[in-house]
């Protein structure tokens, strides 16, 4: 694999970019890994690549059924934080935003990844006490995190719609740490990165049944022969309960639905920072691409789904949002839009944890926030792979919680997953 | 867009309708153990394919409905009130 520098890029500027090699091997599968992880998303790329990295575990395979990048890798608004308040929940989003703030050196890849700040708007008296509680215990943690009142608001987003009667705008909760990166380059980065230390990369491999024997895993049937593994773990979010099935392990406490996000054609800069608009139940948020398009998501459908497709009274939500936090997008065109489907938990927290089967590795639940996540989660979900022991930070995010009261619930939602968005 | 077919206002857009959830889940009796409830509050079985799941007609009749639904290609093969004498009154008025 040829490293991206300086150099490189000279000399092959000079020889007609011949000098470079691909990107990850496109390798036949072998009988027999260490680690199998199904699912070569975000999450399982970085485990793949944490577990060869951190747990010098290199004979490791990553399933994908369809292509790098194809699944919700490419179905995401991109938007990197972490603020969150519950024990636990904090502590692993911090550490995520940590590994981003390194990401690009750490993989050798370019993955774009923007700290322009994450700007959460409110409305009210009661939605400012709460932000300025939450990001209160953010400062306590020592992330950063600041209020920002009506006059540098407007200093810094002065095109925001500040005469809306029914919700005035009172200030923002903003994390300048925050941001967003490419997505694709991330998928891409790790792949190579994983790849160059020896990891596996199966593409057009889907799992068609998993054989037990004496209480643990012994082999995966896919679509390119039977593959042995001594650990498998599973990170195929949205496709959870299909895979859990397969492993006759019955029930999670989970529900898939359906996200959707949009992206516009390109126009000049025009907003420098993510922004989120929440009133109302509704659910908003906003940035602009490197490219210039502006990218936007909003709520879930709202019913439980696998399609890979959203519904239109979303779009219709979506776009009445925008038009009501920035009206000057009246008349901007969409290019495109796409859903991908989402583990919505009981609780809107994710899982890194044990299973039942004594080789057998979760990760899964990741609601709303898996792009973020990723980072974290590979390294998290290496390390209970290679030491069998949950992390501090991820011990609680377990399937057990739920009988023994210790829900994770950031949004005091209660039991309904299409609630956690 | 779903369109349902309510079976008191008659075939509606989705959009009428709030989106209830699973409507296959038995709650057990008060004094079942913790295992029991946790599994009737928490755990899904998320089904690809058709499901049984409740609907609320809640801009129309108001009535709780249960559908079953496709949760890949959004296909509905039947409608019906969730309230069994309900239930009987459609049946009879047919």
């Amino acid at each position: 694999m040829t490293r991206f520098n300086a150099w490189n890029v000279i000399k092959n500027g000079l020889n007609g970019q011949s000098g470079w090699s691909r990107q990850w091997r496109d390798p036949e599968p072998k009988s027999n890994y260490d680690v199998i992880i199904v699912g070569g998303g975000l999450h399982g790329l970085a485990t793949a690549f944490y577990l060869a990295k951190n747990h010098n575990t290199k004979n490791v395979a990553v399933l994908e059924k369809g292509w790098i990048g194809g699944g919700n890798a490419g179905r995401n608004t991109t938007i990197v934080r972490s603020n969150y308040m519950m024990p636990g929940n904090h502590e692993f989003y911090e550490h995520s935003l940590k590994l981003w703030e390194n990401l690009s050196h750490e993989l050798n890849y370019n993955v774009m990844f923007s700290q322009r700040a994450h700007v959460s708007l409110f409305h009210s008296p009661g939605a400012r006490d709460s932000a300025a509680r939450r990001y209160n215990v953010m400062r306590l943690h020592g992330t950063d995190a600041e209020l920002w009142d009506l006059k540098t608001l407007k200093k810094k987003i002065p095109h925001l719609n500040y005469d809306d009667s029914r919700f005035p705008i009172l200030g923002a909760a903003v994390q300048r740490r925050a941001g967003n990166a490419r997505h694709d380059a991330v998928a891409w980065g790790y792949a190579r990165a994983a790849d160059s230390l020896g990891v596996d990369i199966l593409q057009n491999c889907e799992v068609t049944g998993i054989t037990r024997k004496n209480g643990s895993i012994e082999s995966i049937q896919t679509s390119r022969g039977t593959i042995k593994g001594k650990k498998v773990g599973f990170a195929v979010a949205g496709n959870t309960s299909v895979l859990w099935q397969m492993a006759e392990l019955g029930n999670l406490p989970i529900e898939s639905h359906k996200l959707q996000a949009f992206v516009t054609e390109s126009i000049k800069p025009l907003l420098d920072q993510v922004v989120v608009y929440g009133v109302g139940g509704a659910h908003f948020y906003i940035s602009q691409s490197d490219k210039g398009s502006m990218v936007f998501g909003g709520d879930l459908d709202w019913y439980k789904s696998y399609a890979q497709r959203g519904n239109l009274p979303i779009v219709q939500d979506s776009a009445e949002a925008a038009m009501a936090i920035l009206p000057c997008l009246g008349r901007i065109r969409l290019l495109r839009h796409w859903a991908g489907v989402m583990d919505m938990t009981m609780d809107g927290s994710f899982f890194i944890c044990k299973t039942p089967i004594s080789n057998l590795y979760l990760n899964a639940g990741w609601n709303y926030g898996g792009f973020k996540a990723s980072p974290a989660s590979g390294w998290y979900f290496a390390d209970l792979i290679a030491n069998e022991n949950p992390h501090n930070n991820v011990h609680n995010h377990n399937l057990e919680r739920f009988e023994k009261g210790i829900n994770i619930d950031e949004r005091g939602a209660g039991p309904d997953p299409k609630l956690h968005g | 867009m779903i369109r349902i077919n309510c079976p008191y206002c008659g075939e509606r857009d989705h959009s009428e309708f709030s989106y209830g959830g699973d409507a296959s889940i038995k709650y057990p009796s008060l004094e079942a153990s913790e295992k029991e409830w946790t599994e009737a509050i928490f755990f899904r079985k998320n089904i690809r394919g058709f499901q049984l799941e409740t609907w609320h007609h809640s801009n129309g009749c108001r009535m709780w409905l249960e559908v079953e639904r496709s949760t890949v290609t959004h296909e509905i093969k039947s409608v019906r009130p969730c309230h069994p004498d309900l239930q009987k009154v459609v049946e009879n008025n047919k």
